[in-house]
């Protein structure tokens, strides 16, 4: 039993990449793929997207 | 970027830029700080470059904050901060080429469904790997303490993600079960959880077998089908949305006292006076008090050319005004206006239409008894032969894991996912899978005529001198009417340079008129244009182009027919489909394309009579495909067993019909029947090889072999085999030489010619 600390270590960072995909989708990183991949290209600075993507925002309502 | 946005001159000549304001304000909403967003759809978007284009010209408007491009919706977000009139959005985006219009913004919510999919999704992947690998440790050869600890490990992880990703397969079984029915997540449900349940009985109890592996990675390979299943619906409807919203969304009505006010269409009540600029739909029936325009009732009757209004005109919604102003008076409730009465009529037809059980569905209406039957004889026989509870109950389960319906989850959703994915390539959305199977079933065909298959645009049709063409064209592109914009087309074609013209004026319903080296030039009707003792007027002519009262030139026009039009019909009649045209156009012209066509064909038809004609046709045994575009076509796309509808119809039709296809080619129609037959082989052949697995595997289940390491490896190697099968569907690819179409080419071959309507 001296490896046994592999066992939880394997499952933390198994859990850790879930974790992580869970974030990256949730930030919206996953809305646009056709998008990203042209971005990459571009030459100027292109600024990141906004804190919560625009069509996420939870303050939204509509008017009239 | 050269590579994209068609040339600003194109885009002048083929859009209607006429979204108000008081329109954009409607749709879009506050964001919070004062600040609001508009979601606008591009369907144009298609590189890197347009991103970039679009992103800076709109981020140089005063007070805009922020724009963003999605490439894969083709959708921009602008954010701007709060005043009374939105910025130039759409203005600014038709002067660097690209056509802009509104999003629905309820519409735009973030999908659910698909991100809940897709976490469980991810949960049950982490879980089955991590699972799978204390299990190869088991099979291999673990301990009996390393694999009791082992199976507690698996446990305690299977328990989570059986929860979290199985409450979709449960939630719906459960919903099933409520109302007495059943469908394949009932089989699935109970075997994963009792796989589960005994698992952990045996964990409890030190035993050797435990299937936590096989109740996960079940979970796991039915979420892989049906979240893939869910992409392609949703990737049609995003497509579908993204099109052109033809419905009108408000109107400007004159209030009591005089005021102007944009009102949303739903509160327009009758007798209130609207004014109607040229270029838009009108709102509500209604009738024409003042002013004098021309009519496109394409959508709404079938009628193909352009119809006279003058007052007292009565208008129907969803009309579309061309040349003048008018001010109508509303004679109904958008609740009682034509567009509505369509809408009750579709849902009456719906009503009456079978209701379509899909294969998945009844392949498990069958199936599920008779595993459930075959487990509970297994518990018997091994009753009645060794009298052991836990030994009788253990094999039960284990016929229940190994018939666990895996295969036959995905022997369906395989398939249409790959078939959906050819029609997405050829530029064909499909709503759901049961429109596939009823395709492949289908063994009549019924199209309309008027933008079905003819466009929506008008083609000059006659040889006419170059510089009286010329002329004519250049003093078009001032205006908006189809008979202008075919001219347009026309001097285009034969590369004729426009002359620059200046003080062209336009006579609502006559036509334009200009002063060329002190000559009076007229272009328009005949009896305005001409002297009155010019006394021969050709009969067939569309316009006339005179000088100073004298005729230089006549110009007839007809529909444009769609591209492959003959060759569609000759492909759909191959596949052993009747076909026919039926059309709310007149006799004539329906007479005259039937005939070039050899089909048959009805001409005049009502909405009603439509729907009536299909009912009639599915009561005499056939299974009809009915491809339309209009607002009278509506009702007899829901009758139908399956429709389609082409991109430029109304909204109301694209949304009943079953597909939607986007190229102008008509071979759009035999390309999705023939993959939707395809596809239907494959999903036959994929249900076979799924009761073939269970043939073999369910005996040794029921003798009491099976151990968690066989029920693996059977149940990955069959889901394998099916989904390999379904990635053979053959079909039409995408066709990267298709042909220029040759719309001129082909009409006149036909020599298809639309009398004049006056």
């Amino acid at each position: 039993m001296d490896y046994f600390y592999l066992i939880p270590l394997a499952l933390v960072l198994g859990g850790l990449a879930l974790g992580a995909f869970m974030w990256s989708m949730k930030s919206g990183q996953y809305d646009d793929l056709a998008g990203a991949a042209e971005r990459i290209l571009f030459e100027e600075d292109d600024r990141p997207a906004p804190d919560k993507p625009p069509r996420e925002s939870g303050l939204s309502s509509n008017t009239n | 970027m050269s590579c994209c946005g068609p040339s600003a001159e194109l885009a002048l000549a083929t859009t209607d830029p006429h979204i108000a304001d008081e329109e954009l304000l409607l749709a879009s909403r506050m964001v919070g700080d004062g600040i609001r967003q508009t979601d606008l759809s591009v369907p144009s978007i298609h590189c890197g470059g347009c991103i970039q284009k679009i992103e800076s010209a709109l981020d140089a408007l005063p007070r805009v904050e922020q724009a963003r491009v999605n490439l894969s919706t083709k959708r921009v977000s602008i954010r701007w901060r709060d005043d009374k009139t939105p910025p130039p959005f759409i203005a600014t985006l038709e002067n660097i080429g690209y056509h802009a219009h509104l999003n629905d913004p309820d519409a735009d919510a973030k999908d659910q469904t698909l991100t809940e999919l897709i976490r469980a999704l991810a949960v049950s992947g982490f879980a089955a790997s991590n699972i799978m690998g204390f299990s190869i440790a088991i099979w291999v050869g673990a301990e009996p303490e390393t694999r009791i600890m082992f199976h507690w490990i698996s446990a305690l992880i299977a328990c989570p993600a059986l929860i979290y990703s199985g409450h979709v397969f449960f939630q719906s079984a459960w919903r099933a079960l409520r109302h007495g029915q059943t469908n394949m997540d009932v089989p699935i449900s109970i075997g994963v959880l009792l796989a589960f349940g005994m698992s952990l009985y045996e964990t409890i109890n030190h035993g050797v077998h435990a299937y936590f592996d096989a109740s996960i990675s079940l979970l796991f390979f039915l979420l892989i089908g049906r979240t893939l299943d869910y992409m392609m619906r949703e990737r049609a409807r995003t497509a579908v949305k993204g099109l052109a919203r033809l419905a009108s969304r408000g109107a400007l009505v004159v209030q009591d006292d005089g005021t102007h006010a944009y009102l949303p269409v739903d509160d327009i009540q009758p007798g209130m006076t609207i004014l109607l600029p040229a270029g838009e739909r009108v709102p509500v029936d209604a009738r024409v008090a003042q002013g004098q325009s021309e009519i496109d009732c394409a959508l709404v009757t079938g009628e193909s050319l352009p119809q006279a209004a003058t007052a007292g005109s009565a208008l129907s919604a969803g009309m579309l005004n061309l040349t003048g102003p008018l001010t109508i008076v509303a004679t109904a409730t958008a609740k009682n206006s034509f567009l509505a009465e369509m809408l009750r009529m579709m849902e009456t037809a719906e009503a009456g239409r079978s209701v379509y059980r899909r294969i998945a569905d009844r392949a498990s209406r069958l199936y599920a008894p008779v595993v459930h039957l075959t487990a509970l004889l297994t518990f018997i026989g091994w009753m009645i032969a060794t009298g052991d509870v836990h030994r009788a109950i253990t094999i039960a389960i284990a016929v229940l894991i190994i018939t666990c319906p895996c295969a036959l989850g995905l022997a369906v959703p395989m398939v249409q996912v790959v078939a959906a994915r050819r029609l997405f390539e050829n530029g064909i959305m499909i709503k759901d899978g049961s429109a596939l199977e009823r395709l492949a079933e289908i063994d009549t065909v019924v199209f309309d005529k008027t933008g079905t298959l003819t466009l929506d645009r008008l083609r000059l049709a006659n040889a006419v001198d170059p510089d009286a063409l010329k002329l004519a064209a250049s003093m078009a592109a001032h205006s908006r009417h189809p008979y202008s914009r075919a001219l347009a087309t026309a001097r285009q074609d034969r590369r004729l340079t426009p002359l620059v013209l200046s003080d062209i004026s336009e006579t609502p319903g006559a036509g334009l008129e200009t002063h060329v080296d002190g000559a009076t030039y007229r272009l328009g009707r005949a009896d305005w244009a001409l002297n009155s003792s010019q006394a021969h007027i050709p009969s067939s002519a569309g316009v006339v182009l005179a000088r100073n009262g004298q005729l230089q030139a006549t110009f007839s026009f007809e529909s444009d027919l769609r591209p492959d039009v003959r060759r569609s019909i000759a492909e759909v009649s191959s596949q052993g489909c009747r076909v026919e045209i039926m059309s709310g156009d007149r006799d004539g012209p329906v007479r005259d394309l039937a005939v070039a066509l050899g089909v048959s064909y009805r001409a005049g038809v009502s909405p009603v009579g439509k729907s009536q004609h299909i009912a009639d046709l599915s009561a005499a045994g056939q299974r009809v495909l009915m491809v339309g575009d209009g607002l009278n076509d509506t009702p007899a796309l829901a009758a139908a067993h399956a429709s389609m509808a082409p991109a430029s119809a109304a909204d109301v039709s694209r949304s009943a019909a079953d597909l939607v296809f986007l190229h102008d080619s008509l071979l759009a129609v035999p390309q999705a029947m023939t993959v939707a037959r395809n596809a239907n082989r494959l999903v036959r052949q994929n249900l076979l090889l799924a009761i073939g697995y269970n043939v073999i595997a369910v005996p040794i289940a029921i003798l009491g072999h099976v151990t968690p390491l066989i029920a693996a490896v059977a149940m990955s190697g069959s889901s394998l085999v099916v989904i390999a099968n379904a990635l053979r569907l053959g079909g039409p690819r995408k066709d990267k030489h298709q042909p220029a179409p040759e719309p001129g080419a082909v009409a006149s071959a036909l020599s298809f010619q639309m009398k004049e309507a006056r």
